[in-house]
C-alpha cells in the first residue's frame, strides 16, 4: 500500500510507519524546538482557561483561586440584571454593525481603484503610504485625530477663524460611531487592501480579454469577472468580521471612553476591564469575559455555516 | 487545513499573469481607451486618499519644528513652515521622563522582538517537517488558542499570580508569540526546497544546522516582515503597561508617556515642575507635544522602507489578522 502512494521528497529520511519510540528519537530536536512556544502557550493561554473558574466564584485575591468561595451562577445573575452590562452589549453590537457597513467596502473599492492604476511606480508609492497607519499605535492614531479634529485641533481652528462655529467631533456622543469608523478606516483600510490585491492578481487576464472580445464593457467585466474572482476572499473576510462581531477594538475605546462617556463608548471589553480589574471585582469581569467568549465562538461557528451555505470554504472546510 | 493557510500558500507563488502584468506597464490592446471623466475621478479619489494620510503627519512634523512665535501666529497647529527651530527636540531629549521612556521602549522592542522571533522561528521549523513526531497534535494545540482563550481577567490573574506585576517580563512574555505569525513562517518553511534539505541531511547536518544555515537564509523576506510585525507590537505596547505597571512612571514606555502627556493633558510625570520646568517656557508646549508624537513615529519610519518592499512576497495575512 505504502509503495503505491506518491512519495514526497522529504519522506526519504522520515518514513511514515515506524515505532513511535524510533520517531520520537529521530525528531527529538524538532520537538525541542517547539518547546518554548508550547510552554508559553500553556502558561499564558491554557492556564487562563482554567482561570475562567473565577467567573463562578467570589474571587478574593488574598485567598487565591483554590480557596475563594464558590458562587455558582451568581455573577451571571448579577450581570444579566446590570443595565450597564446591557449598555455595553448594545454599544458593541451597534458599533460593530456601523463599522461593518462603513468599513468593509472601503478596502475592496480601494483595491479595485489601485488595481486599475497602470504605473507600477505610482501603485507602489500609494501602497506604501496607505499601509503605514496600520503600524501606528492606537494612542498615536487617536492623538493625530485629536490634533486634527479635537476641540483645539486644526479643523476647529479653521472653523473658528471663519466664524462658522465649532464642532468638537472627539467628545460628541452622537457622532461617536462615525468617528470610530473613520478612525478604523484611516488606520486599517489601507492595510486591508493587501488581501484583495492578491486575489485580483490571481484572476486570469485571458478572461478579461475574451470578455472584451465578446463586447463586454468595463462595468460588465467588473461585474462578471472581477467580483466573482473576489468572492471567496470577500466571504472569508466577512466570516472573520462576523465571528469577531463582539470585538470592536479595545485600546481604541479604552483611550476614548472617558472623553465621550461610557453611555456610548463602553464596549464589552472595556466593561470587563473597568468592572473587573480597575475596581478589583475580578469574578464579575471574568463572567462578562466568559459571556463574550461563548457568544463569539457561536458567532464564528454560525458565520462558517453561512459561508458554507454560500458554497465557500469560510474559515475551515466542511 | 485552515483556509488562511491555503490562501497563504496560494499567495506565496505569484500567479504567472501577475508577473507578466508587472513587466507590461501599458494598457492591453483589447481594453477601451480611458474616458477623461473616469481618469479624473480616479486621480482625485487617490489624491484625496493620499492627502488624508499625509497631511496630518506633515502638520505634526511642521508644528514640532516651529518656534513659539510661529505657533502663536498660527494660533495652534502650524501648516506652513514659518520660523523653524529644533528647540522642542532639544528640550524633549533633555527631559528625563522622555529619555527614560525612549530607552524603555527601545529596550522592550529589542529584547521582545528577539525573544518572539527566536521562539517563533524554532517552533515554525519544528512543525514544518512533514510526518514528524506529534506535529499534528502540537499544531492543533497552537491553532486552538486562536479560537478559545481565557480572556482578559484570567490572563491578568495568571500573570500577577506569577509575580509579573511591575516586572519587565509581563510586557513581553504573555504576548510573545502570535500563533498566526508562526503559521505564516511554517508555511514558508514547508516550501523550502526539499532537495536542499535532503542534501544537507546526507552531509550530516542535523535539524538545528538545517534551520540556521539553510531555512533561515532562504526565507529572509518573511523573517524581516515577521520581525517588523513583532517589533511594531512591542513598540506600540500600551495596554500591558496599563495593566501591569500603571503606577511605575519610570518604567513607562513612550506610548504610555504620549498617552498621559498628550491625550490626557497631564504634566510630564516625574518632572519637577509638572510641565517642562521654568527655563523651558520659550518652547511652545504644543511643539513639545508634537515632538513626542514624532519621536514615537521615527523608529517606525526608519525601519519601514526596508521591510515594506517585502510585503508583496506573500504577507497578505496580516490583513486577515487585523
Amino acid at each position: 500500500m505504502t509503495t503505491a502512494t506518491p512519495t514526497r521528497p522529504d519522506r526519504g529520511t522520515r518514513p511514515a510507519r515506524q515505532n513511535w519510540r524510533v520517531r520520537l528519537r529521530r525528531d527529538r530536536s524538532l520537538i525541542l524546538m517547539t518547546l518554548p512556544a508550547v510552554v508559553l502557550l500553556l502558561v499564558f493561554n491554557y492556564v487562563p482557561l482554567f482561570g475562567l473558574v473565577t467567573a463562578f466564584q467570589e474571587y478574593d485575591p488574598l485567598a487565591g483561586i483554590w480557596y475563594s468561595t464558590w458562587a455558582g451562577l451568581d455573577q451571571f445573575q448579577r450581570l444579566f440584571g446590570d443595565a450597564l452590562f446591557w449598555n455595553a452589549v448594545r454599544n458593541t453590537l451597534y458599533l460593530s454593525f456601523v463599522q461593518l457597513i462603513l468599513f468593509f467596502p472601503v478596502p475592496i473599492a480601494l483595491a479595485l481603484l489601485l488595481n486599475s492604476v497602470l504605473s507600477q511606480r505610482v501603485r507602489n508609492f500609494i501602497q506604501s503610504v496607505v499601509y503605514l497607519p496600520h503600524f501606528f499605535s492606537w494612542v498615536l492614531a487617536i492623538t493625530i485625530f485629536q490634533q486634527m479634529l479635537g476641540g483645539a485641533g486644526a479643523l476647529n481652528h479653521f472653523l473658528r477663524n471663519n466664524d462658522i462655529g465649532t464642532w468638537d467631533v472627539m467628545t460628541n456622543p452622537d457622532t461617536f460611531a462615525l468617528l470610530v469608523s473613520a478612525q478604523v478606516i484611516w488606520k486599517e483600510a489601507g492595510w486591508g487592501i493587501i488581501v484583495f490585491l492578491a486575489a485580483l492578481a490571481a484572476i486570469n487576464t485571458d478572461l478579461y480579454e475574451a470578455a472584451a472580445a465578446d463586447g463586454a464593457g468595463r462595468w460588465r467585466r467588473l461585474w462578471h469577472i472581477t467580483l466573482p474572482g473576489l468572492r471567496g476572499v470577500i466571504v472569508l473576510m466577512l466570516v472573520l468580521r462576523l465571528g469577531n462581531a463582539l470585538t470592536v477594538g479595545f485600546e481604541q475605546f479604552l483611550i476614548q471612553r472617558d472623553a465621550v462617556g461610557y453611555d456610548t463608548a463602553d464596549v464589552l471589553d472595556t466593561f470587563s476591564f473597568y468592572y473587573g480589574i480597575a475596581t478589583g471585582d475580578y469574578s464579575y469581569g471574568a463572567a462578562a469575559g466568559l459571556f463574550k467568549s461563548v457568544i463569539s465562538l457561536l458567532l464564528i461557528w454560525g458565520a462558517n455555516k453561512l459561508a458554507h451555505a454560500f458554497g465557500e470554504d469560510g474559515l475551515y472546510r466542511r | 487545513m485552515l483556509t488562511i493557510e491555503r490562501t497563504l500558500e496560494a499567495a506565496e507563488t505569484p500567479a504567472p499573469q501577475a508577473v507578466r502584468k508587472k513587466k507590461r506597464n501599458t494598457r492591453p490592446a483589447w481594453e477601451e481607451p480611458p474616458t477623461i471623466a473616469g481618469e479624473t475621478a480616479k486621480g482625485i479619489t487617490l489624491g484625496v486618499v493620499l492627502l488624508v494620510m499625509l497631511v496630518p503627519l506633515w502638520i505634526i512634523v511642521v508644528t514640532s519644528l516651529s518656534t513659539q512665535g510661529a505657533v502663536n501666529r498660527a494660533g495652534g497647529l502650524v501648516i506652513w513652515p514659518d520660523g523653524l527651530t529644533l528647540e522642542a527636540y532639544r528640550v524633549m531629549l533633555g527631559d528625563t521622563t522622555v529619555r527614560t521612556a525612549l530607552l524603555v521602549s527601545l529596550g522592550i522592542t529589542a529584547v521582545g522582538t528577539l525573544v518572539s522571533m527566536a521562539v517563533s522561528v524554532m517552533c515554525a521549523y519544528g512543525l514544518s517537517r512533514s510526518r514528524s513526531f506529534a506535529h499534528r497534535f502540537l499544531l492543533t494545540l497552537l491553532i486552538l488558542t486562536m479560537f478559545v482563550n481565557g480572556g482578559l481577567i484570567p490572563t491578568f490573574l495568571v500573570v500577577t499570580g506569577l509575580g509579573g506585576y511591575g516586572q519587565w517580563w509581563s510586557l513581553i512574555l504573555p504576548s510573545a508569540i502570535s500563533v498566526f505569525n508562526i503559521l505564516i513562517l511554517r508555511s514558508f518553511y514547508s516550501s523550502t526546497s526539499a532537495d536542499l534539505i535532503e542534501a544537507a541531511r546526507i552531509d550530516g547536518a542535523g535539524d538545528w544546522r538545517i534551520l540556521w544555515s539553510i531555512v533561515l537564509p532562504t526565507s529572509r523576506a518573511v523573517t524581516a516582515v515577521m520581525a517588523l510585525f513583532y517589533g511594531v507590537g512591542y513598540w506600540n505596547s500600551f495596554f500591558n503597561v496599563m495593566l501591569y505597571m500603571p503606577t511605575d512612571s519610570e518604567k513607562w514606555p513612550l506610548q504610555y508617556v504620549l498617552y498621559t502627556y498628550v491625550n490626557r493633558g497631564n504634566g510630564m510625570p516625574g518632572s519637577v515642575n509638572a510641565g517642562f520646568g521654568t527655563a523651558l517656557s520659550q518652547t511652545a508646549p504644543l511643539s513639545l507635544q508634537m515632538a513626542v508624537v514624532v519621536l514615537t513615529l521615527v523608529p517606525l519610519l526608519i525601519v519601514y522602507p526596508f521591510v515594506q518592499k517585502h510585503f508583496r512576497t506573500g504577507v497578505l495575512t496580516g490583513a486577515i489578522k487585523g
